[in-house]
């Protein structure tokens, strides 16, 4: 046969090699750049347009990131308009979701929402799933950064439609966590990026069309299939609140303080080393006591990694950290660093922490300091429950992070209140015991026994090493040992580990 | 000592309690208690507050708690000193004990 | 008795009506904490602080710190009762506001005495200071410093002494130089502790090592600060250097060398070292330790 053109074909041919057969183009577009950005498919009027554009039907996945944290617009108005149009039984995958996500409770009580799967849950969403105020059709499906931007990889988590909000963008969906004018920019959008690169469809909300072509950018366009405008997508004032806020705390800063010496003294820290802060006010201070260290031994970082704070971009502009791998901003100085230092520099997901990649940027990590909201005997740890069983927290980066880093070391206060911090056994898993290699207190650090080695170096420092039963003993015997938990009989939320497995169940709480 | 009228100590800061002390008839010494560590504490707390209220020898008393996570000693002072304000009392009770 | 001489390079403020910062305050190391039912708690809830203060005093473990309490006048209606309260929970040192005189201190030790011995407590237990804050109280420092047995030292506080000057603080200190130093020379002539006063701008903290390195050149042992983060720059301007650490350690070994060959005569580099050099090399060693810059044991090995 011929082909539209004239040229001969053999269909058996085409047929074997699995190719079509050529059809004549149609009439070419000539019109200008400027007119094409103004009548292109992908620039939506309105985010209803957008949500029925990409296809949504009742019981699909839909996801969004938590770049904004606390100062999240997208989520929730997203699933506003959803509800509005009627959609029912929805899935909502987002990255995480914090204490501004509370109108979720609503909706799920009409039925928009059916199931929940998120890294962390906070306030009064959270409050909800565990008294079993609202009712999921499942448990909520807890999972770290790194579990999840794998899980999205290979398919365990299918999503349909995300919805993704962007500082910047043009109009067919080059987008970036930045722009110039520094309005509304949660910097890295590390975690977006995986979700724009796996879901079936991507509608991208943004503030003000940026000029084509925005790039770099973090999600390209051929990774997007709408764009719509709206009036804000995010407070950024708020990213750097609650566990990312620079603390002035004096205990804080003691531990950390403490952490700093540890570090120093573990045997890590050398030149070319690289390290990691997590969020909370000790985890992050950390950095600030180790600055001077590293000036007067002149010690320099390779590469700093993970979510990023003010203090990180004050080593590396000082030159002390080489590189900056930011999978998300944890304040605004970190989205100016990304957008103007050419050494920091944003990785996605499964860059940051895939579980199935040695090339992931954890397996090369020295040096990892984490927060707990409990740590038991055996230095399993806990960040996601409260004392008193109800979800409050979130896993974030902590069991790919403490799995894969030579030197995990885990900061908490003895005691919280009248909380101890430091107990039996961790009211919910998040990060087993056998990868925590410290844990250091405000009244004394405690080694693991599978580390005897690095007690050694931080006794030689002259540090205050004690055994975590110790430590343990000496939380109760100011606050009283507590009572053990009363927990129903319902499941509310599911632990994943890194590699996708179940690893604990949440229960609902009874009062 | 003997309630002449209604007492309070104490404040809703973390770490502290606030205790209200009211005249009830008959001899019934009756807590209610809330606390944000309900779960972890709650049976020790009503049990120091009971245990203060012996002490002092007083009865016939409802007390109202609002706990914030405060240690024991802290909730045995509160209601010492919400007693004492009800019963217009200065039987501090010093003692090297 | 409580241990009269030790170091008081920080003495931390703690107001006597706030639970949350008593349960674990010594853990930021300041060398002695002070629980305050004065200034800081209001007439209505002077009984409150009293009552809480007492209570944790006697319940929670402050470890080696010491532990002082600043009582209300004896001239209000709380006085005695905070003596009273304070000598049973075994605080280790009472301190006296606003003195004036030295009768101000005699009058309060008589009621102290009194309820040593009402609650079957050795008398001269309790350890008393002085906080100077007006113009008679420096007048009389050195009659004031002299007046007690129990005295462990003197304070200035600045800001009712300023109110009683009529003038402000400065950034420079000034308004508080003769003050200062009559404390100090009253101290030092009574062989007690000279106490400096707080600096409250806690996020100034330029400003309080400029305020610590003053006083410690007037030959201040401290300074009361009112937040943990004023502790460290405190003390490391009263540690010592490394090299007044190198010299006071060749010292030590020469005394140790001396007592071993039974010889009263300390010599070093074939030189006599006086008196009053080995007491300055023994504070020295004694600081270095206790702020961890060297072991007990290095010292011991000397």
């Amino acid at each position: 046969m011929k082909n539209d053109i004239g040229h001969e074909i053999s269909p058996a041919l085409a047929k074997k090699l699995g190719l079509q057969v050529h059809k004549k183009a149609t009439v070419k577009d000539t019109a200008t750049l400027a007119e094409r950005l103004q009548k292109n498919g992908k620039l939506m009027d309105s985010l209803e347009d957008a949500i029925r554009a990409a296809g949504l039907k009742d019981g699909m996945t839909i996801s969004f990131h938590h770049h904004f944290r606390d100062g999240d617009y997208v989520l929730n108005d997203v699933v506003k308009k959803i509800s509005e149009m009627g959609y029912k039984d929805i899935t909502v995958a987002s990255s995480s979701l914090s204490n501004a996500h509370a109108p979720l409770v609503e909706y799920i009580k009409n039925g928009t929402v059916t199931a929940l799967q998120s890294s962390g849950c906070r306030g009064k969403l959270a409050d909800a799933i565990s008294k079993c105020e609202v009712t999921l059709k499942q448990p909520v499906i807890f999972r770290s950064h790194g579990g999840r931007a794998s899980a999205i990889a290979n398919g365990s988590l299918h999503i349909d439609i995300a919805f993704l909000g962007v500082a910047s963008c043009d109009a067919l969906g080059n987008a970036s966590g930045t722009n110039e004018s520094g309005e509304s920019m949660c910097g890295s959008l590390g975690y977006a990026r995986v979700d724009a690169r796996y879901a079936d469809k991507v509608v991208l909300l943004t503030e003000k069309l940026a000029p084509y072509p925005n790039l770099p950018a973090s999600i390209p366009a051929t990774d997007v299939d709408y764009v719509v405008k709206v009036d804000a997508i995010g407070d950024s004032s708020k990213i750097s609140s609650g566990a990312t806020r620079y603390t002035k705390n004096p205990r804080d800063l003691m531990i950390a303080e403490s952490a700093a010496k540890a570090i120093i003294a573990s045997g890590y820290f050398k030149d070319g080393f690289s390290i990691q802060t997590g969020s909370g006010g000790a985890a992050l201070a950390v950095t600030r006591f180790i600055e001077g260290e590293m000036s007067e031994k002149g010690i320099t970082a390779d590469f700093a990694l993970g979510g990023i704070t003010s203090q990180i971009v004050k080593l590396h502009e000082q030159g002390l950290v080489k590189k900056v791998l930011d999978v998300q901003g944890f304040d605004g100085e970190a989205a100016r660093s990304i957008r103007d230092n050419p050494g920091h520099i944003e990785i996605d997901g499964n860059q940051y922490a895939s579980p199935f990649n040695e090339g992931s940027a954890i397996h090369q990590l020295d040096v990892v300091i984490l927060s707990a909201l409990e740590i038991d005997t055996h230095f399993n740890v806990n960040v996601l429950t409260g004392s008193d069983g109800i979800i409050r927290g979130a896993i974030g980066g902590h069991p790919d992070t403490a799995e894969c880093a030579a030197l995990t070391v885990i900061v908490s206060p003895l005691i919280r209140g009248r909380i101890p911090c430091v107990v039996d056994k961790v009211g919910c898993l998040i990060t087993e015991g056998s990868v925590c290699d410290m844990l250091v207190t405000d009244v004394g650090i405690a080694v693991n026994p599978r580390r005897p080695e690095l007690a050694d170096r931080l006794k030689a420092a002259g540090l205050t090493v004690k055994t975590i039963e110790q430590l343990r003993d000496e939380a109760y015997a100011v606050v009283g040992k507590p009572d053990d938990l009363k927990f129903g009989d319902k499941p509310v939320a599911v632990v994943t580990d890194p590699q996708g497995r179940a690893l604990d169940v949440i229960y609902n709480v009874v009062q | 000592m003997k309630l002449v009228k209604n007492g309070t100590a104490g404040t809703m800061e973390s770490c502290d309690i606030l205790v209200q002390v009211e005249k009830t008839d008959g001899k019934k010494v009756s807590v209610e208690l809330d606390s944000s560590v309900m779960s972890l504490y709650g049976n020790k707390i009503r049990e120091v507050i009971l245990e203060t209220v012996k002490e002092c020898g007083v009865s016939g008393v409802k007390i109202v708690a609002v706990d914030k996570g405060a240690l024991d000693c802290t909730i045995r002072a509160r209601v010492k000193t919400a007693l004492l304000r009800a019963c217009e009392s200065t039987e501090y009770g010093w003692n090297v004990k | 008795m409580h241990e009269k001489q030790r170091l008081r390079r920080t003495m931390m403020f703690i107001p006597g009506n706030n639970p949350g910062m008593m349960r674990d305050a010594h853990i930021y190391g300041s060398d002695s904490l002070m629980f305050d039912l004065e200034d800081s708690v209001s007439m209505a809830e002077k009984d409150a602080a009293r009552m809480l203060v007492y209570n944790a005093l006697k319940t929670i473990d402050y470890g080696k710190t010491e532990l002082v309490v600043r009582i209300n006048p004896l001239d209000t209606p709380y006085g005695r009762a905070d003596i009273e309260a304070m000598v049973c929970a075994g605080a280790h040192v009472l301190r006296m506001p606003k003195t004036e005189t030295a009768n101000d201190i005699i009058e309060c030790e008589k009621v102290i005495a009194e309820m040593e011995k009402k609650h079957g407590i050795p008398v001269g237990t309790t350890l008393m200071m002085a906080a100077i804050e007006g113009a008679l109280g420096v007048i009389n420092a050195y009659a004031i410093a002299t007046s007690s047995k129990r005295l462990i030292g003197i304070a200035l506080g600045a800001e009712d002494f300023c109110a009683n000057m009529k003038c402000q603080r400065t950034l420079s200190g000034a308004e508080l130089q003769l003050a200062r130093q009559t404390i100090v020379l009253a101290a030092r002539a009574a062989g007690i502790d000279a106490l400096d006063t707080v600096y409250s701008d806690v996020n100034n903290e330029e400003q309080l090592l400029y305020e610590a390195r003053l006083i410690k050149d007037l030959g201040f042992d401290g300074k009361s600060v009112i937040n943990p983060r004023q502790i460290a720059p405190v003390h490391s301007v009263f540690n010592p250097t490394e090299k007044d650490i190198t010299k006071a350690k060749k010292i030590v070994a020469a005394i140790k060398e001396a007592n071993a060959k039974g010889s009263g005569v300390i010599s070093l580099n074939g030189k006599m070292v006086d008196k009053p050099v080995v007491l300055r090399a023994q504070r020295v060693i004694e600081l270095a330790i206790v702020s961890g810059i060297i072991t007990k044991e290095e010292v011991d090995a000397l």
